[in-house]
């Protein structure tokens, strides 16, 4: 009882605090923040105190196996739900501002739904609450399986969970309210990083103890490409957000770096996000969710050395290219690119590992869903990793530059590649962490691949046909020797293909709705009854020895 | 790899007849398959070329400065080069042009027409943010198409507007005139303000006649707007009497601009842009459908524009009849 008590203090201290700093704070967003920060401690102290079992009654409202289960799972199953929760947001919000794109009279006047305040919201739902969920959910669970051990800090685990929550609410409700510090993938403000801070050393403690503890003699490679994202988002975060507070009760701050040195450290973190976010961390996934769900063996272990220690060499040096004949000095610009060329083919030992696994149960790509996502993920993910090395060329950048092919570019690899090996593994995940025997439909499966797939062909192909159009269309010169158009005219130009693109995001989220309905169904412990993806046809009639007929 | 090697566990994969490593994770073995020559080959290519690039490029930073690289590219004279060559291939023009007078120009179609090509690019840099694309405007910005002129429409005049400005702060020769706030400075009240939109409607035939507004007129307004409300350029003043309206012409925009007049400012774009270009910008504003001849010049406005209509494929816009 004196524990409940103790606790209980502390959260009131928590809640006073926040009261406090709320009631002096310099700015609204600030305010409304520290009140979210108070509200969420007071819930806290209420569940502490109160004598219902809110644990228990959750885990009955989600059907999470009870007792003692064989590995801790906890964590990753409320992963995966805050995945699908988080991708359905995500897709959304894309899918407005896409549309926002298109007809500018959706921005609504108001300065809570402009396109640049719900943009950072879609960019940081998709990366960080539908990836970094993803990801720090299917890392608990593969590091234990790899590992042959339990969580080392089970505490901790559950607390990086819901602290890793507590940053994407104040995140994005601070983009809403204009809390931004305007670096790209780095929008929170100071307080909000080092909240993150405190979150993600933990992650890497959780993570390293349970590699410390395992029973195995080496560590798998899934592991090493789990590790080195740990410990390089790490840097990244704090290198990229040192920033002075204007006042400890304020949102401002201004960032350590300025002029030409900021850029270069925005686009240093900028592109390393994509590197040890969206490509290193996702390529762990691919690393156990194929072999598993092949039931092959990975193609060549020394392949996965030489790529695994030439990648993430080298990607932390090609945040440059993104300031391609900028005021950065020259020879910055060239080992931007220099090292993006070089990384093309250790980033594509990632994808022939992964796809080359299949050697042996390509048959499987015609019969399984799953697989077939994860070989399309594969496969733009080479697609992808071809083309940046590509666009990060300066003759090529000079065209691509600042076009919608960026985006385009950016949306293979992230429709293509982060998502659709998270899908994957989501599928692989629901069953076996609910006790189930198979998915509610792996029909649905079928149509979530298809449809996420023609979303992704529709959305890659128009920004492909957008961004050479924009880059074409500012550089014309007429025969008399000026330009020949003007930025409007650019815009104007590209408006079918926004709507092709909002089209192909339309497709792209309906396949996310199919994902839900599937994942609660399968948590129900529901089947549907549904013809098997593959059977060879059976005609009972044929299937006799033949006998002459009788005479008439 | 020779099979002693690989650990105790090490297996012949059937599938693909190749050993397995020996280790083995929740069932994930993995197979001792050589890595791929092409990709090998393909990334010690790259490597390669990477180490012949930084030699050719700048790459390597050094103490004060970085290496130049053996071609002696930057970017900086890059874009140099590339100026330069632009503008030698303009050089006639632009040397002609800046020779020229502008009231001149007319009498030289071939130059007229290169003026306003290079016009047309200088103004969809700079121009196009208030006046739009196609040079119709919007609320409180001119349309340019039209033959309806606010400070003057011949050469001249256009040039002069455009080196310096409406009402630019400190521009010492800009174009300045203040309209009154009659409703915010309580001159009129919102009843003499509504009889006087009124008449000043009437006068393009939106609105009966008024006569109480009439006379509110001509004791406030004629002085800039002229007794029949036809405006005059000497002010700025526009002409109230025909379709065209700077800030709207229905009833609350008139209502809202007599009340609370608002000020258009233009930049003096003399000291942003050479003369060149800005007699360029002239010619062009001069040819999109409106320009009026200078009165000494014999050339009557109709030539002007029908000599330089094939030349401009912009709309014609909001041209009044």
């Amino acid at each position: 009882m004196d524990k409940v008590v103790a606790r209980g203090g502390i959260w009131i201290a928590v809640m006073l605090v926040a009261l406090v700093a709320a009631a002096t704070a310099k700015d609204a967003g600030f305010s409304i923040h520290m009140t979210i920060v108070a509200f969420t401690a007071l819930v806290i102290m209420a569940i502490g105190v109160s004598k219902a079992d809110y644990s228990t009654i959750a885990r009955g409202v989600l059907r999470m196996p009870s007792g003692e289960t064989t590995y801790d799972d906890d964590p990753v199953r409320w992963g995966v739900l805050a995945t699908v929760f988080w991708g359905i947001v995500g897709f959304l919000v894309g899918l407005y501002i896409a549309l926002q794109l298109a007809f500018p009279a959706l921005n609504l006047g108001l300065e809570y739904t402009t396109f640049g305040r719900l943009r950072p919201l879609h960019t940081s739902a998709v990366v960080f609450a539908f990836g970094g969920n993803a990801l720090i959910a299917t890392s608990f669970y593969v590091v234990q399986r790899t590992c042959r051990a339990r969580l080392a800090f089970p505490g901790i685990a559950r607390f990086v969970f819901w602290g890793y929550q507590m940053f994407l609410v104040l995140a994005a409700s601070g983009y809403v309210l204009g809390i931004t510090q305007s670096r790209e993938y780095a929008e929170p403000e100071w307080y909000v990083d080092l909240w993150l801070t405190i979150v993600w050393v933990l992650y890497g403690a959780v993570f390293v103890g349970t590699l410390l503890k395992r029973k195995e003699p080496h560590i798998y490679v899934a592991n090493w490409f789990y590790l080195s994202f740990i410990i390089t988002i790490a840097m990244l975060h704090i290198l990229n957000n040192l920033a002075v507070p204007v006042s400890w009760t304020g949102s401002l701050s201004y960032s350590a770096f300025s002029g030409v040195q900021d850029a270069l450290v925005q686009w240093w973190y900028g592109h390393n996000a994509v590197a040890f976010f969206l490509t290193v961390p996702f390529l762990a996934m691919m690393y156990y969710f194929v072999p598993k769900q092949a039931q092959r063996p990975i193609y060549s272990y020394r392949l996965s050395i030489l790529h695994f220690w030439s990648l993430i060499f080298l990607y932390i040096w090609a945040g440059p290219h993104h300031l391609h004949y900028t005021a950065l000095p020259d020879w910055a610009q060239t080992l931007g690119m220099v090292f993006s060329v070089i990384l093309w083919m250790p980033s594509w030992g990632g994808m022939i590992n992964g796809l080359m696994t299949l050697n042996g149960a390509w048959d499987k790509v015609r019969t399984d869903p799953i697989i077939r996502m994860m070989v399309v993920a594969l496969a733009f993910y080479g697609m992808a990793t071809f083309e940046g090395p590509m666009l990060s060329v300066k003759v090529v950048n000079s065209l691509s530059h600042y076009t919608d092919w960026t985006i385009g570019h950016v949306h293979a690899g992230a429709l293509g590649w982060n998502g659709m090996i998270t899908f994957a593994a989501v599928y692989y995940l629901v069953p076996r962490l609910w006790n189930r025997e198979r998915l509610y439909s792996l029909r649905m499966v079928n149509w979530h691949f298809w449809l996420a797939t023609l979303g992704i062909v529709f959305y890659a192909s128009a920004m492909w046909v957008a961004g050479v159009t924009q880059g074409l269309m500012w550089r014309e010169y007429g025969a008399d020797g000026y330009l020949v158009n003007s930025f409007v005219d650019t815009v104007a130009a590209l408006h079918p293909m926004y709507l092709l693109r909002a089209f192909g995001g339309v497709l792209y989220l309906a396949g996310g709705v199919l994902m839900v309905v599937n994942v609660w169904r399968t948590i129900q412990g529901r089947q549907r009854e549904e013809a098997p993806m593959s059977s060879a046809p059976y005609d009972a009639a044929a299937d006799r020895p033949i006998a002459p007929a009788p005479a008439e | 790899m020779a099979n002693d090697k690989l650990a105790s566990g090490s297996r012949l994969d059937e599938a693909t007849g190749t050993q397995t490593v020996g280790h083995e994770w929740d069932g994930i073995e993995e197979l001792d398959t050589p890595m791929p020559r092409w990709w090998l080959w393909a990334f010690y290519a790259t490597i390669v070329w990477g180490i012949a690039y930084v030699i050719a490029y700048p790459a390597w930073p050094m103490i004060d400065r970085a290496t130049e690289g053996v071609l002696g590219w930057s970017s900086r004279g890059q874009l140099a080069t590339e100026i330069a060559e632009q503008d030698k291939a303009r050089a006639a023009t632009v040397a002609a042009l800046a020779d020229m007078p502008i009231e001149k120009l007319p009498d030289d179609p071939a130059l007229m027409r290169a003026a306003v090509a290079g016009g047309r690019a200088a103004f969809k840099v700079n121009c196009v943010q208030c006046h739009g694309a196609g040079a119709a405007g919007s609320i409180g910005y001119p349309n340019l198409n039209d033959d309806d002129w606010l400070w003057g429409g011949n050469l001249k005049e256009i040039e002069y507007t455009i080196i310096h400005g409406t009402r630019q702060p400190g521009g010492k020769d800009t174009h300045t005139s203040l309209m009154p706030a009659f409703g915010r400075d309580q001159m009129l009240t919102d009843g003499q303000i509504s009889a006087v939109a009124d008449h000043v409607l009437s006068l393009s035939g939106r609105a009966k006649p008024n006569a109480t507004g009439a006379q509110i007129f001509a004791d406030n307004c004629a002085a800039c707007h002229g007794a029949d409300g036809k405006g005059d350029r000497q002010f700025g003043a526009p002409n109230l009497a025909d379709a065209i309206w700077l800030y709207g012409g229905s009833k609350a925009q008139v209502v809202q601009q007599i009340s609370n007049a608002r000020l258009g400012v233009m930049p003096a774009w003399g000291g942003r842009l050479d003369p060149v270009t800005i007699k360029m910008l002239a010619a062009y504003v001069h040819s999109l459908g409106g320009g009026e001849a200078f009165a000494a010049t014999a050339a009557a406005p109709g030539e002007t524009a029908a000599a330089q209509a094939g030349a401009v494929p912009q709309e014609a816009g909001d041209v009044r009849p």
